[in-house]
């Protein structure tokens, strides 16, 4: 057992877990943040990404001390003041979600993906989402989603600059 | 799915990384984990004690001196893909490095994993095999002719840590992957590269271990083109074969795959 301390969104945490405790049992059994999913346990599907310091992850992938120190986000921690993240916004207009199952994933990607890169083409987005699997395959709405939320937050920073 | 119990510990320094593995006979080293923890989940592996090496500051680095690039073992493949200075120097590495995985492994993913990895159908090795890049340890340089030994395997000794690969600038390179749609791995790919020591070409994805085409090599130190590798084939014997491709279909594509890298690097 290792005493683990890091920020979850937003809040400093420090609970003491076995050393194989993966990330995202950490945050969805010991934390009951149970946003993150866990689709296939194998890396494959992004139904479990969260951003540690920043970067998407995979936190079936991570294990909880790896994260020591760490700043992590997960869906919980997106909606600020009661009022959705641009790109959830996005997800609920252009009907980017069937039975939402991938959702938390495709979302906590896309907000990564538009940090990186800001507005994109249909294309590169198709390219970022390589690691994100939806099973009731809703890419096309997913996809225009966060075309959607990128030209927002680009609007939302021209407004401010 | 959980992995049998170990103990974790986090090496601050390379020095301490060596002095962990000797206590620990049975442990592992822990880089990115895109590849480890997979195999310990599966109960593929299961190393008593797990050595973090990913956060030591000394392991993560990209610099550009004396002609050659040269990455720390941990540096990520994000690291590596958005790099102005690699994307200046050797843009096919840049190029690769955005090709593994996807996003999210590529932000934990790191070039010292999977060099000592040595998957089949790994991506950098095709890059360390074509541009003759050295493979430097805690205890020596290695060759990449002599680095990559076989399906998973390397010429790394128990308990000896990649610490930086080396990658000499060529004049002219190219890599071109066709991936599996699935895994993102590559089916074929083909790493072509014109270097002040002549032309080598790399394939990885098609056989158990990445491996040089000295026929491609000799045509192309004549003429640089793509028609020159364009009727130039590789034999299907000892090429993989599964589900997602039969050995002939494997060879073809490496026909296919290095006339566009030629092409491309042309
Ligand atoms: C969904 C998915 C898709 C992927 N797609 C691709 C792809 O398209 N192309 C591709 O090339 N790869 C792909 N990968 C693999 C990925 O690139 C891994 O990051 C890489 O193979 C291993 O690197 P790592 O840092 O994660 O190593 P780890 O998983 O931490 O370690 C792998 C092995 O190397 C050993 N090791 C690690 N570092 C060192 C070191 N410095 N010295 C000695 N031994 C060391 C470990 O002990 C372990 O045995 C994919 C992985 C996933 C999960
Ligand atoms: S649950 Fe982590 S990638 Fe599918
Ligand atoms: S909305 Fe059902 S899995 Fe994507």
């Amino acid at each position: 057992m290792t005493v683990v301390s890091m920020t979850v969104n937003e809040k400093p945490v420090s609970l003491d877990v076995e050393d194989r405790t993966l990330l995202v049992y950490f945050l969805r059994e010991n934390m009951r943040l149970t946003g993150t999913h866990i689709g296939c346990d194998t890396s494959q599907c992004g139904a479990c990404v969260v951003h540690v310091n920043g970067k998407a992850v995979k936190s079936c992938t991570m294990f909880a001390v790896q994260a020591e120190g760490a700043k992590v986000t997960t869906i919980e921690g997106l909606a600020k003041d009661g009022k959705l993240h641009p790109v959830q916004e996005a997800f609920r207009d252009n009907h980017g979600l069937q039975c939402g199952f991938c959702t938390p994933g495709m979302i906590m990607t896309a907000v990564d993906m538009i940090r990186r890169k800001g507005v994109m083409d249909r294309e590169t987005i198709r390219h970022e989402l390589e690691g994100n699997i939806c099973r009731c395959t809703g890419y096309v709405n997913i996809v225009s989603a966060i075309e959607d939320a990128s030209k927002r937050i680009a609007g939302a920073a021209e407004k401010v600059a | 799915m959980i992995t049998y119990p170990f103990t974790y510990r986090r090496a601050k320094s390379i020095a301490e990384a060596e002095a962990m593995l000797k206590a620990a006979p049975e442990g592992k080293l822990l880089s990115g984990g895109q590849t480890l923890i997979a195999a310990m989940k599966m109960r593929l592996a299961n190393p008593p004690e797990l050595i973090d090496i990913s956060g030591i500051k000394e392991l993560d680095y990209i610099r550009v001196a004396n002609g050659a690039v040269a990455i720390g073992a941990a540096t990520t493949h994000w690291e590596v893909a958005t790099s102005a200075d690699v994307a200046k120097a050797i843009p096919a590495l840049a190029h690769l490095a955005s090709l593994i995985g996807d996003p999210a492994v590529r932000h934990k993913g790191t070039i010292g994993g999977s060099v000592a990895n040595n998957d089949p159908a790994a991506d950098y090795p095709s890059a360390v095999l074509a541009l003759g890049a050295t493979v430097k340890t805690n205890r020596r340089s290695i060759a990449a002719d002599d680095f990559f030994t076989g399906m998973f395997s390397t010429a790394l000794e128990e308990n000896e840590i990649v610490t930086e690969i080396s990658f000499p600038i060529p004049e002219k390179a190219a890599y071109k992957k066709f991936p599996n749609p699935a895994s993102r791995y590559a089916m074929v790919g083909v790493f072509a590269a014109r270097t002040k020591n002549g032309v080598r070409v790399a394939v990885t994805g098609a056989a158990p271990c990445v491996f040089r085409v000295p026929e491609m090599e000799a045509a192309l130190a004549k003429n640089f083109t793509p028609d020159a590798v364009a009727n130039i084939k590789v034999g299907a014997d000892g090429m993989n074969s599964d589900i997602h491709g039969s050995a002939e279909y494997r060879a073809h594509l490496v026909t296919v795959m290095a006339k566009r890298a030629v092409a491309e690097a042309a």
